[in-house]
Formats: C-alpha cells, structure tokens, sequence
C-alpha cells in the first residue's frame, strides 16, 4: 500500500513545547506520555515501528521506547487484536493498531465477542484493559473499503467504550484516558484531522471518556457531532449565526458512554435537535441518540428531531460523488434552517 | 511418570470422565440447559499437560472445555454449578459449559468461537516475555480449529516473534458432525500445518497420559528457553458426540469400537499395574472420585439460582454496565 500521508515527519517529543501541534503528532504524543509513565503499555501494528505508521501516527515512538515496546506486527488483524486481547488480560496495556477501522472486520471476532464479552461471560474474572486506535472516516478519496466511519459498528456492541477526538488536545487527553482504562476502548483517529492543528495539550492532560464539550453556545438549535463533524458543525453554525440562527454546538467526543445529559441539558435550553453523522443514516450513532432525546427529552423539544449522516451507500472514490454521501456545511446548513422555520 | 504422580492423574482423569457423566445425566433430567460439549475420552490431553505445566502457566480452552477447567484446579462443584445455572458456578451463571474459566489459576478461559483463543494464548506467551517471566501460554483447540484463520495468524506470529507458547489439538477425527479429514488437505491437520510456520509438528497418542506429559514438559521446556512456540496433535476421540444434540451417528461402529478399547482410563490402569500399583490403590481413588462428584451434584442442585440483578453487573471493571451518562 502507498504511503497515503501528506505531512512532514514530526518529532513527537518536541511537539509538546510547540505553540500548535498537528492531530497526527498528537496521536503519537498522546500514546508517547503514556509509555513513559507506565512501563507495561506496549503497541503493535502494521507498519508502525520503523516506518512510524502509513498515517505517520507513531513516528519517534520506535527509536524513544524500542522494539521490546514498539512491535511491527504481519498483516494479521486477529493476531493484533486477539494477541492485545491475551497481553491485557495477563499483566500489559496493550495499544494495537487496525491501519484503516474498514479493516476492524478483519477482527471483528474480538470486537464483537471476544474483548468485550470475556469479564462478564467469567463473572468479572478478568479484566482486558486495551486500545484498538484506528484510522476512520472519509474525504479523501480512498474509496469504498478505505473510508468508511465505522463508529457505528463500535456502538452496535455493549462492552466497548468508544473514543473519537475531534481536536489534537482531545488526542492526546482521551488517549490518556483511554490507555488508563481497566475496561477495553476502541480509539477513533480521523484520517480527515490528521493535518489539522490545534493548541497542544498541557503536561498530565486527561479528558475523562463520556464527557462531550459544548463548543459554542446558542439558544436556537443544538448541534450534536463527532471527530471530522466537529468542524463542520462549527462552520455551520457560523453562516447559521449570519442568519440569525443561534446553534449550540455539542462535541460528542465519545459515543460510549453517551453523555446524554449534556445533550438533554443543551436540549433544555434550544428545544431543536441537530445530529451530524458521518457515519450511514442507517444504524447511525444519532439514531440511538435521538432515542434517548425522544423517550426521555420529548418535553423540552418544539420541533421534529433532525438527522444529517452519510447516505445509505458505499463511499464512492469521486470528490463529487463522496461529498454527495458525506455530511457538508451546506447540508447542514439547510437542515438547520428548515428545522428553525418549523 | 512415577507411580503416585500416575496415580495422581488417573484420578484426575476419572474425576473429569466422572463429572462428564455427571453433566450428561443432568441434562437428561432436565437440570443442564442450553448445550454441553462433553470432552469424556479426552481426559489424558488436560491432565497429562497440566503435569507438566506450573501453576503460573496460563491456558486456554475451548467450549469443549469442562476438561481443562477441571485439570486447573477448578472442583466439580463449580464446573456442575455453572452448568445447573447456579450463582456459586464459575463464573456465577453468566458463562455456563462453554465458558469455564478459572483465572486465579490460570486457566483464562473457554472460548466458543473456533480458533479465537490462539492469538490470545500468543498474546498471553508476549505478555509473560516482555514483563521478563518465563511463564508459558498454552491453547487447546479441536481439530476442526485448524481451518480457521486466527490458527494461521497465531502460529506465525508466535513463530516470528518466537513466543513461548503451545498449541495443543485435540484431534478427535471429527470436526462437528464432519471427518476432519473429508476438509483438509493434509493428513495431519495441526502437525502438517507447523512446518509453514517454522515450527516443528508433533503427533503424540493423546489418550496416554504418560505420553502426553512428556511431550508438553518437552515443548514446554523449549519455549520458556527461549526456542519459541512449539505444535502439538495429540490424537483422542470423544465418547459422546459434538455437543448434546449430536449422538454421533456418522461414526463407524468399528471406528468407535477401536478407540473405545484405547481409552485413556484404561491406558492409565494398565501402566499402574506396570509400575506395581496395587488394584486396591486405584479402586480407592475410583471411589474418592465418585464420592466428590456425588457429593458435587448434590451441592450444587441446593445451591441459589443467580440473583437477576448480577445480569447488569460484570460488563466494566467498575462492576457495572452503564453505557450513558
């Protein structure tokens, strides 16, 4: 496979003092603050040793930690995840890597019945503290079996917490969290973020998984989003604001466990509901969220709950075609204000 | 084998054929739902590699697995209670005769999608390496496992990375209701498969719990010096069929006649009397193990059903299940 990255090489152990960090340094930054604290979190991963990941996600890790912490693994998505699986379950903190989430169905085995199912089916015998971090989501051309948001499919299954950062603090804060979890995380990296740049995170940075940020207060209408949804929730809510529409904007951050209170506590204040999924309309995050909202919220809404996810098709590989499937601004945009008339 | 480590297995493979009847009649009768796949005529595989592991070694079974359980320490009680959906069974209910596990002794589980436990006991083997003990991971698996990607995926990886883990199949000629070698391309399905990987593939009379014994504390030795994974075929056969709906039908009757007359109970009698063992000596243990396993089922038919309440504990590690704020 071509190197499908773009970025220059960066020295993760710099990047901290930088005044911006790239979201892929932070991923690399983020996985680096946890090994030198804790000797047992060890990574594994195709192409991520030497080669510093085809996403340039773990570069510097290699030559700061060793190959004794840093495994280049054969392309052997069940012998990655099932052989995290069997390192937590004895003593480590595992940190595997699925190079594209398409290929999580490669082992979907472990996602579906082996990592999250082992503590309750023993009785809580054991515990399997593990990240499964993968490269999600589409926009860049990659076509039907390199680009699709597949958090969904996380989401279809109780005993995986799922993490999907929108911003490089968020990286390197979540990641935090997700690697000092006792329970299993499946981490959602953005192939879409990955140049883009934000304010680094302090020293010691954590973000506790289940808290969304509310990005940008309004009192008309609540934007709901996750990762690559996140900016473009934010520049909605922008061309909204020149329409006097006032948006909130609500970054999910992590889907489980769902913050449905800072949901149904934006809900209280704007009464409209605006959910911004990458993933399908069919089996989307949103869907279960607007459930919540609907059997729980119904009092405080004054309008229909709204969705805006991808079309219910593979992801074509045309610029046009895909951005016909992927949510834009625009159609943002034109939901929002069709809901505000209502 | 000395004579009273021998004697000490034997009985432990009588506890096991013991406790497989046991499970047997109390699914007949009603106590035992959902499925159980007996693992009676393979006893001499759990019990012979369990003798030549230490206590720190991790396994891993498969839902044919009542077996390893019990050579890892597991009582009958525990393994009949989880059975009869008891709260006191091993893993209080939750898991039942597919998912035995008894973790405080290594033994880390059974698992009941074929071939999944073979990267695991990989990764188990990578943990032991890199936190620098020379524990071992062994993985049990049937034949039918070794049609199965995960079984490919782990043998390489644990050969590249040479990692200090077994892989023990238990070739009971039939995978499922199918004979094994009907879908297989090779004749030995586990051992021809090793040399792809590097890794040498050892067949060994799986119902002789002498044999059995030596040829893991062989292997066994190897890996934690460092030599890397080694194979296994340990050749058994099952006294009853696949699981609970299967009375095994598709076996010839001379088929069923021949191992019958091989079994790893048997077996083991006869090399007692080799050794000098008094036939008092064993029938003494014959009647240890019937009193434990009739005392076993009468424990565990008294013992409370689960609490419903326990269904929404045990998904995370703070021993609850909320999935939303």
């Amino acid at each position: 496979m071509a190197d499908m990255t773009t970025a220059t090489p960066g020295a993760p152990a710099g990047a901290a003092a930088a005044r911006v960090i790239t979201y892929r340094e932070a991923v690399a930054e983020g996985i680096a603050r946890e090994m030198r604290r804790d000797p047992t979190v060890v990574c594994l991963g195709e192409d991520i040793g030497a080669a510093g990941g085809v996403f340039k996600t773990t570069v510097g890790l290699l030559k700061e930690f060793g190959p004794e912490r840093v495994w280049d693994t054969p392309i052997s998505e069940q012998a990655i995840v099932g052989a995290a699986m069997g390192a937590a379950m004895t003593g480590m903190r595992p940190v595997a890597e699925i190079m594209f989430s398409d290929f999580l169905a490669c082992c979907w085995d472990y996602l579906a019945n082996e990592i999250p199912k082992v503590r309750y089916m023993t009785g809580g015998q054991v515990t399997v503290p593990l990240v499964v971090r993968t490269a999600n989501g589409g926009g860049l051309g990659f076509g039907a079996q390199h680009s699709q948001a597949t958090e969904n499919w996380a989401f279809t299954v109780p005993g995986l917490k799922i993490a999907a950062p929108a911003t490089p603090a968020d990286v390197i804060g979540m990641m935090a969290a997700a690697i000092r979890s006792d329970d299993p995380v499946v981490f959602y990296e953005h192939k879409g973020l990955f140049a883009a740049k934000g304010p680094p995170a302090p020293p010691g940075h954590v973000v506790e998984l289940g808290r969304a940020a509310v990005l940008r207060e309004g009192a008309d209408v609540t934007l709901v989003a996750l990762a690559s949804m996140v900016p473009v929730a934010l520049a909605a809510a922008e061309r909204l604001a020149a329409e006097d529409i006032d948006a909130e904007v609500i970054d999910l951050r992590c889907l489980v466990p769902l913050d449905t209170t800072t949901v149904l506590a934006s809900l209280a204040r704007t009464s409209r509901l605006v959910t911004v999924e990458e993933n399908p309309y069919q089996g989307g995050w949103g869907a279960t969220l607007v459930s919540v909202v609907a059997d729980e919220g119904f009092g405080l809404l004054d309008a229909p709950l709204r969705r805006v996810a991808g079309e219910c098709v593979p992801l074509p590989f045309a610029d046009a075609l895909e951005e016909r499937v992927i949510p834009t601004v625009d159609k943002v945009v034109a939901k929002v204000r069709d809901l505000a008339t209502y | 084998m000395k004579a009273d480590e021998l004697l000490a297995a034997y009985e432990q493979m009588a506890l096991v054929r013991r406790t497989e009847r046991a499970a047997h009649d109390l699914f007949m009768s009603g106590l035992v739902k959902g499925t159980t796949h007996l693992a009676a005529g393979h006893e001499a595989i759990a019990v012979g590699a369990s003798a030549a592991l230490r206590p720190d070694d991790y396994v891993f079974a498969t839902y044919r697995g009542h077996h390893h359980a019990l050579a890892r320490g597991a009582t009958p009680e525990e393994c009949l209670a989880e059975l009869m959906s008891r709260a006191t069974g091993l893993c209080g209910a939750k898991g039942g005769s597919m998912h035995l596990t008894k973790a405080a002794s290594g033994m880390l589980g059974s698992y009941a999608i074929v071939g999944a436990h073979l990267p695991m006991a990989a990764g188990a083997a990578w943990s032991a390496r890199l936190r620098g003990t020379d524990q071992i991971a062994v993985a049990f698996f049937g034949d039918g496992a070794t049609n199965i990607g995960a079984f490919h995926e782990a043998l390489n990886l644990a050969a590249v990375w040479k990692l200090p883990v077994l892989f023990v199949c238990e070739n009971n000629l039939y995978m499922e209701y199918t004979p094994i070698a009907d879908v297989t391309a090779v004749p030995r399905p586990a051992a021809d498969r090793a040399a792809a990987y590097g890794v040498e593939g050892q067949v060994v009379d799986g119902n002789d719990v002498v044999l059995v014994r030596e040829a893991v504390a062989r292997l066994a030795d190897r890996a934690r010096a460092g030599y890397g994974p080694g194979l296994l075929e340990a050749e058994t056969y099952r006294h009853f069929g696949h699981s609970r709906a299967d009375p095994a039908t598709y076996r010839p009757a001379e088929e069923v006649e021949r191992w019958l007359k091989h079994d790893p109970l048997d077996l083991a009698r006869g090399r007692l009397r080799a050794l000098g063992v008094p036939a008092e000596a064993v029938d003494e243990a014959d009647a240890r193990v019937a009193e434990a396993v009739a005392a076993a089922v009468e424990a565990a038919r008294n013992a409370p059903a689960p609490d419903p309440r326990e269904a929404l504990t045990d998904v995370w590690a703070d021993g609850g299940a909320a999935w939303r704020t």
